[in-house]
């Protein structure tokens, strides 16, 4: 399958500090590809640069053929990990609100995932657990319809319960028409979900492999393997 | 499920699934669910999925109708078959344990005989104490 999203030889550098060292990275439709690596490792950098969000010092990005712009910037779906939200918007106004922004944001499935996700309406952004504003924060996401998927950390600092719902979330999501890329640290809690496992060192890519290969050939969970790149 | 991440997911479900087929909690005939469905019941990625489909139906233990979906085969003979691969491998995993524990043959034929026997007089007192 053709690359969707494809990266060549990427570096970004804010001012003296290397965030992104040449890294070159396919990303294809039909797959869930796990961004992997501790905090600083370049997860955010190599995202914010593919949303169109972060311009890279050096390489090339490009999107569905096209490097990044305005154009691109429809095609990518970007959840970050802060919590964005305005604090006093109730729920369902969050909806109306990414209903105006995005073209491609179906509120009829945000509506229905609502309920699926306990989550209330009416209620106001700020009254919702740090568990529910993951669920909310995920499901816009996958509400909207694109080729290109990223979701930065969606399990950070959510219960057990949350983080199970959301790995679903994004399961569902994926599809033979998008790309579904995920970054996080507790790669255990991600790993059955993935296709492919990508681990960042420093800014380069340390490992790009399939995730049932690792278990096949290495006897080895992805986490193990992590463990592994990240204590030499 | 819970997975153990070192051995490939596609392997530990259709080692699940065969269990199933011959406790009979998934009947022969049976349709199963789409691979995305299935995917989402697991909490597994949705080419997995498809990967267990296919590696079942090379085995022959599911064939696709087109238009259908995948359904458990009917063939007795099939879940026999399944049903002494099974036993077999869990005779060979036991075997290469108690060895590496350094036990004889003997020893092993023996502490076998006793536990088939415990659990068969345990489970006579559970019947008649209900």
């Amino acid at each position: 399958m053709k690359a969707v999203v494809e990266l060549n030889n990427v570096s970004k550098t804010y001012f003296k500090k290397v965030a992104l060292n040449q890294i070159t990275l396919n990303f294809a439709k039909g797959k869930i590809y796990g961004l992997l690596g501790p905090n600083g490792s370049g997860k955010t950098t190599l995202m914010k640069i593919v949303a169109g969000l972060h311009k890279h010092t050096s390489g090339s990005v490009l999107v569905d053929d096209q490097p990044i712009s305005y154009k691109s910037k429809a095609m990518v779906v970007f959840m970050p990990t802060e919590n964005y939200l305005y604090p006093s918007m109730k729920v369902k106004t969050v909806l109306q609100y990414f209903r105006d922004m995005y073209q491609d944001f179906s509120i009829a499935k945000a509506s229905g995932l609502l309920e699926k996700l306990e989550l209330n309406a009416e209620n106001k952004v700020s009254e919702l657990s740090t568990g529910l504003n993951g669920r909310l924060k995920v499901a816009l996401a996958v509400s909207r319809a694109a080729p290109v998927y990223l979701f930065d950390e969606p399990l950070n600092g959510l219960d057990p319960i949350s983080r199970k719902i959301v790995r679903n979330l994004i399961a569902e999501a994926a599809g033979d028409n998008n790309a579904v890329i995920v970054s996080s640290h507790l790669v255990s809690e991600l790993e059955p979900i993935l296709d492919r496992a990508i681990l960042l060192k420093d800014g380069s890519v340390a490992l790009n492999e399939g995730a049932e290969e690792i278990r096949i050939q290495k006897g080895k969970s992805v986490e193990e393997l992590y463990e592994e790149v990240y204590r030499s | 499920m819970r997975f153990n991440n070192s051995t490939p997911i596609y392997l530990q479900v259709i080692d699940k699934l065969k269990a199933d087929i011959i406790s009979g909690r998934i009947g022969l005939g049976q349709k199963m669910p789409s691979t995305r469905d299935l995917a989402q019941e697991l909490g597994i990625n949705p080419n997995t999925a498809s990967r267990i489909y296919k590696e079942m139906e090379s085995q022959g233990l599911c064939f696709k109708k087109r238009g259908l979906g995948t359904f458990i085969t009917e063939s007795d003979k099939m879940v026999q078959k399944i049903k002494i691969d099974m036993a077999d491998q869990l005779t060979a995993d036991f075997v290469e344990g108690m060895k590496k524990l350094g036990f004889s043959s003997e020893a092993m034929v023996d502490l076998m005989i006793k536990k088939v026997n415990y659990s068969e007089t345990e489970e006579a007192e559970n019947e008649s104490s209900c």
